[in-house]
């Protein structure tokens, strides 16, 4: 990739994103059909209205958590990190990098703020860059220096200068809606739900109990292949907004050198970090919102 | 009924205008962004343009004999602030650049005035202010290549041309300029 603008324009990288968001409701949609489908074949036989019933309810708790976690869930992640507001007398270089690289995104300076713990992390929030906050760590404001920081910075406006919050709000969404579904399903077969007698077609029986276990690893794996597409997407971005990949890959070092596992990080929340802030390890791997960090500095060296 | 010929010719002409549409909006879209960047440079210069004074009255309470430098600098901002094209601007801002280099080089000989906090505040928003001027600079850049790419490229071409969309001008900068002044910090 050339950093000069020529060959890729962080601009188109807003776009693709965004058609990548419908491909992504489009396939889940598919699935959840699928689902609901088989399911109402097996609980309903021809008559659907049970089915349509689960779905409704699904549907509506779906977008229940949308609506919740769409409106309210930058200010969750910042007030369960314990973030507070940047100040300019001390941390003025912090503030004058996000003002500038916000300039570099042609979009809004987002709110800024600084998480209390050592390790050295970051992460980006809100459902539109006119929503958006920064908060990174005490531990990155200390020990990276002014460059690596601004690489961190730059990586960080990249996701919001993308959308990636947004996309990844959808994923969470979607995936949930379909663990929910299959949840449904799995419950009524163990409680037998409704008609005993009613003749089921095993077929059907089978194809719905392997689509209720497999569905919804399988959302889950398309939803962690994504957040790690992200995060490599956003390095290109960052790299375009500071025009120093360089300054990234050497904030990245500095965090594999330091392998502290970032406080009020969780599962749920790790998708929204600069770097995992679990430890890596095979399992934390395997099923990582976060590509290896090897993997990132060398694309990022070789940019 | 209409025959498949007819049929055919509507299809293209709807495509067509369908292009024309899309590649105006991309060309509006173009030119709010520069001139989006253009107005944060505008910003950024007018925000360095007011910290001087502040700075060389600072420097001043600790290196007063150092007349040259606070002469050449007063000399650069008021070449700014008579610069209007964009060439004078990214001369007068080059030369400004230049000028505050040497005067935060000859600042280092006094450790009093290194150790003034209001003198740190100021080498900070200054370098902070430095650094601004140069993302806004490259998201200008930036947009004018989209834009000049766009109005050249066929069939983007005869659209611009139309609606008189036209190339723009890069804020160029010589050697000077590319290395923006050297700040130490501890």
């Amino acid at each position: 990739m050339m950093i000069n603008g020529e060959s890729m324009n962080a601009f188109d990288e807003t776009a693709i994103n965004k058609w990548k968001s419908y491909l992504l409701i489009f396939c889940f949609s598919l699935i959840i059909v699928a689902l609901g489908y088989v399911f109402g074949k097996i609980y309903g036989g021809n008559n659907p209205s049970i089915i349509i019933f689960f779905m409704t309810i699904a549907f509506i708790i779906a977008v229940i958590m949308a609506l919740i976690s769409y409106f309210l869930g930058d200010k969750a992640a910042l007030s369960i990190s314990g973030a507070y507001e940047a100040n300019r007398r001390d941390h003025a270089h912090y503030i004058n990098s996000v003002e500038g690289l916000a300039i570099a995104a042609q979009i809004p300076t987002p709110k800024i703020y600084v998480l209390p713990d050592e390790a050295i992390n970051a992460f980006a929030t809100g459902r539109n860059p006119e929503t958006a906050s920064i908060a990174v760590t005490e531990g990155a404001l200390k020990k990276l220096n002014r460059v690596e920081l601004e690489g961190v910075i730059a990586h960080e406006m990249g996701h919001v200068k993308n959308y990636d919050m947004r996309l990844m709000t959808i994923t969470v969404i979607l995936v949930g809606l379909i663990a929910l579904l299959s949840d449904f399903f799995l419950r009524g077969m163990l409680f037998g739900g409704g008609d005993k007698d009613r003749e089921m077609n095993p077929i059907f029986l089978i194809i719905g109990l392997v689509l209720a276990i497999l569905a919804p690893i399988i959302a889950q794996l398309i939803q962690l292949a994504i957040s790690r597409k992200r995060e490599y997407a956003a390095d290109a971005t960052g790299a375009v907004l500071g025009r120093n990949p360089e300054a990234l890959a050497n904030a990245l070092k500095k965090i594999k050198k330091d392998n502290i596992e970032t406080k009020h990080a969780s599962k749920a929340t790790a998708h929204m970090y600069f770097s995992n802030p679990l430890k890596e390890g095979f399992w934390n791997n395997m099923f990582s919102t976060h590509p290896p960090l090897d993997e990132r500095i060398r694309r990022l060296e070789a940019m | 009924m209409m025959s498949p010929i007819t049929i055919g010719i509507i299809v293209v002409v709807v495509a067509i205008i369908i292009y024309f549409i899309a590649a105006y909006n991309r060309f509006v879209v173009l030119k709010n962004r520069i001139d989006n960047a253009w107005a944060q440079i505008d910003v950024q210069l007018k925000r360095r343009f007011d910290l001087i004074p502040n700075l060389i009255e600072t420097v001043k309470g600790y290196a007063k004999h150092e007349k040259k430098v606070f002469t050449e600098v007063t000399a650069a901002r008021t070449a700014m602030m008579s610069a209007t094209t964009l060439p004078e601007k990214a001369k007068a801002n080059a030369q400004l650049s230049s000028t505050l280099k040497s005067l935060f080089a000859v600042a280092e000989d006094y450790p009093k005035l290194q150790a003034n906090q209001n003198f740190m505040m100021l080498q900070e928003e200054l370098s902070g202010t430095e650094s601004k001027i140069a993302y806004a600079r490259q998201a200008y850049n930036d947009s004018v290549l989209s834009n000049n790419n766009g109005v050249q490229m066929f069939p983007g071409s005869v659209v611009a041309n139309m609606f008189g969309f036209k190339q723009r001008e890069f804020f160029k900068t010589d050697e000077v300029e590319k290395a923006p002044v050297k700040v130490k910090f501890e």
